[in-house]
């Protein structure tokens, strides 16, 4: 008999708590929406700003959805996104729009501290991620084999790497595809002849503390987060939000929450580099 | 009342095995619908940005890691469990057990990260790059040892002990009644061990992604780096979109199936040993 009571009570519960969850999201659906749409390098970077921005702003929701640079435009101009998201500055036809840059994301060569090769120029980086290249030696090095540390797919690194060196995914011969930066790091670390790309802002912190890497420089210029922030490091790209106009209202509380220094911390969680301030 | 609770509870895992599925296959519709299943097979390999989701380098590499580890980790195993059961001193017998439980029970990342930082560059002094179907194979190989040697240990102690000391009496050699008497009246579940570990190694993610190297290719040699289904769907899932992601889901498709085919088999193989 007893049983039967509280199973009663168990789905009287569940029925309670549906209703809870009904009438929650109807005091959403009431709430003031904020849509987001554009690059998939910046979207899980703005879905974390959103989150906090909705935790300081009740009954806010923040919309984020992916789908690239050029449909944050598209979006941002015809008004299907509040706020666009572009991975990239505007081109000369863009300039409608307004681009408010949040953070820079900026990516070094790395090499094991015991090669003795210390610089590469674009065409000896592309001659060895195609494969022309196979050997140090044909570079100054030592009598080693290359072997080629490439993004998976999908990766904004890798995005921005082909992007920086004019290749397609298909042409390159790597010998280890990773993952993630840390996996990179490693990879390195164990292999003598090993060239791989990562985060700026991860390989300075490993080299700093220790770990036997040294990031190349870029066409002279050192690869340091501060060179990236200041725009001067070559395989740099600013992240934008975009408005159409002036923004007002929400949209432009959200944008200034995206600059500010309250978000630092969301933004070198995902290996991209603050604003300077 | 526990009739009903353990019916219950086995009622929820088939239905949450079927559950999940069902979640596999219609993630997986789109590009299923959308391009045929044979688009699997076929086109020059895998670059879902170009829509090319040819699996087959991938399937096979699968395959040849799995049957590498199989291939050096059966007869260790087996090697080890004779030797505690019917060489081994009274005392050594429980300290093995234990490290080989301990063994079976270290997270795969662990393995991972120990082939990444040690086996890799070993191999990578030898024959660069290092991260290899080799790797790959000796990890899978460690990883699944302890469970061989466990299992086989286990059939070779439910051997009837009536059995061993008849072939004793009848002066048969202590190498003669392994080999003659308790190796072929424990094959079966030595067997279901090696399917259990064979299924272990075609779902293995983390350490295989670590140190196989990742590239899209059939592996012409054991030194060629190589990337297996598991690791695919783990590098490209949290990036991948539309059909892409499509299929992703559709690999996990094809990794379920082998799976099944292998706990069928393994089914078959019990039901034997029972008749």
């Amino acid at each position: 008999m007893s049983e039967v009571g509280d199973s009663q009570k168990i789905w009287g519960w569940i029925l309670a708590l549906c209703m809870a969850a009904g009438l929650n999201s109807a005091a959403l659906a009431d709430a003031q929406k904020l849509v987001l749409t554009g690059s998939s390098t910046i979207a899980p970077l703005a879905l974390e700003i959103g989150k906090h921005f909705e935790k300081l702003n009740p009954g806010v929701r923040v919309d984020v959805q992916s789908g690239g640079s050029t449909r944050g435009v598209i979006d941002a101009r015809v008004g299907l996104a509040d706020v666009g998201m572009a991975s990239r500055a505007l081109k000369q036809e863009e300039r409608d729009l307004i681009a408010h840059r949040i953070a820079m994301d900026g990516i070094g060569i790395i090499l094991h501290q015991k090669n003795p090769v210390k610089s590469l120029n674009d065409d000896q980086i592309r001659a060895i991620y195609t494969g022309k290249i196979t050997n140090w030696q044909q570079l100054g090095g030592e009598d080693r084999k290359i072997t080629v540390v490439n993004k998976a797919e999908g990766r904004s690194t890798l995005e921005l790497f082909l992007h920086h060196f004019l290749l397609k995914n298909p042409q390159i011969r790597a010998h280890v595809v990773i993952g993630d930066n840390q996996q990179g790091i490693k990879t390195v670390v164990g292999n003598v002849g090993a060239i791989g790309y990562v985060s700026i802002g991860t390989a300075e912190y490993e080299e700093a503390h220790g770990m036997p890497i040294h990031l190349l420089p870029m066409a002279g210029v050192p690869a340091t987060v501060a060179n990236v922030r200041a725009g001067r490091f070559p395989l740099s790209r600013p992240l934008n939000l975009l408005s159409k106009g002036t923004p007002t209202g929400l949209s432009k509380r959200f944008i200034e929450f995206a600059q500010s220094a309250a978000v630092d911390d969301l933004v070198t969680a995902q290996y991209f580099v603050p604003l300077a301030r | 009342m526990l009739a009903r609770v353990t019916g219950g509870i086995a009622l929820a895992v088939a239905v949450l095995l079927g559950l999940v599925l069902m979640l596999l296959v219609r993630e997986s519709w789109p590009v299923l619908v959308g391009g045929g299943w044979t688009r699997f097979f076929v086109g020059d390999g895998w670059f879902p940005s170009s829509g090319q989701f040819n699996l087959l380098a991938m399937l096979w590499a699968t395959l040849a890691a799995s049957l590498g580890a199989l291939l050096i980790a059966v007869p260790l195993g087996v090697l080890s469990a004779v030797f505690s059961r019917f060489y081994s001193p009274g005392w050594l017998i429980m300290p093995l057990r234990r490290v080989m439980v301990l063994l079976a029970g270290i997270p795969s990342v662990v393995y991972g990260l120990w082939g990444l930082t040690v086996l890799v560059p070993l191999i990578a002094g030898w024959e660069p790059p290092g991260a290899s179907l080799l790797s790959a194979i000796l990890i899978l190989a460690l990883m699944i040892l302890p469970t061989i040697a466990l299992t086989s240990e286990a059939a070779l102690a439910a051997v009837a002990t009536s059995n061993l000391q008849g072939a004793a009496a009848l002066g048969l050699s202590r190498k003669g009644i392994v080999l003659g008497v308790a190796l072929p009246a424990a094959r079966v579940g030595i067997l279901s061990g090696a399917l259990l570990a064979t299924m272990r190694t075609l779902g293995e993610t983390m350490a295989v992604l670590m140190v196989a190297g990742n590239v899209v290719q059939t592996p012409a040699s054991l030194f060629d780096p190589v990337r297996v289904l598991t690791a695919n769907i783990a590098l490209e899932m949290p990036y991948a979109t539309g059909d892409h992601r499509a299929a992703l889901f559709a690999s996990g498709v094809l990794l379920m199936l082998i799976v099944t085919v292998l706990a069928w088999l393994a089914g078959c193989v019990g039901a034997r040993s029972n008749a």
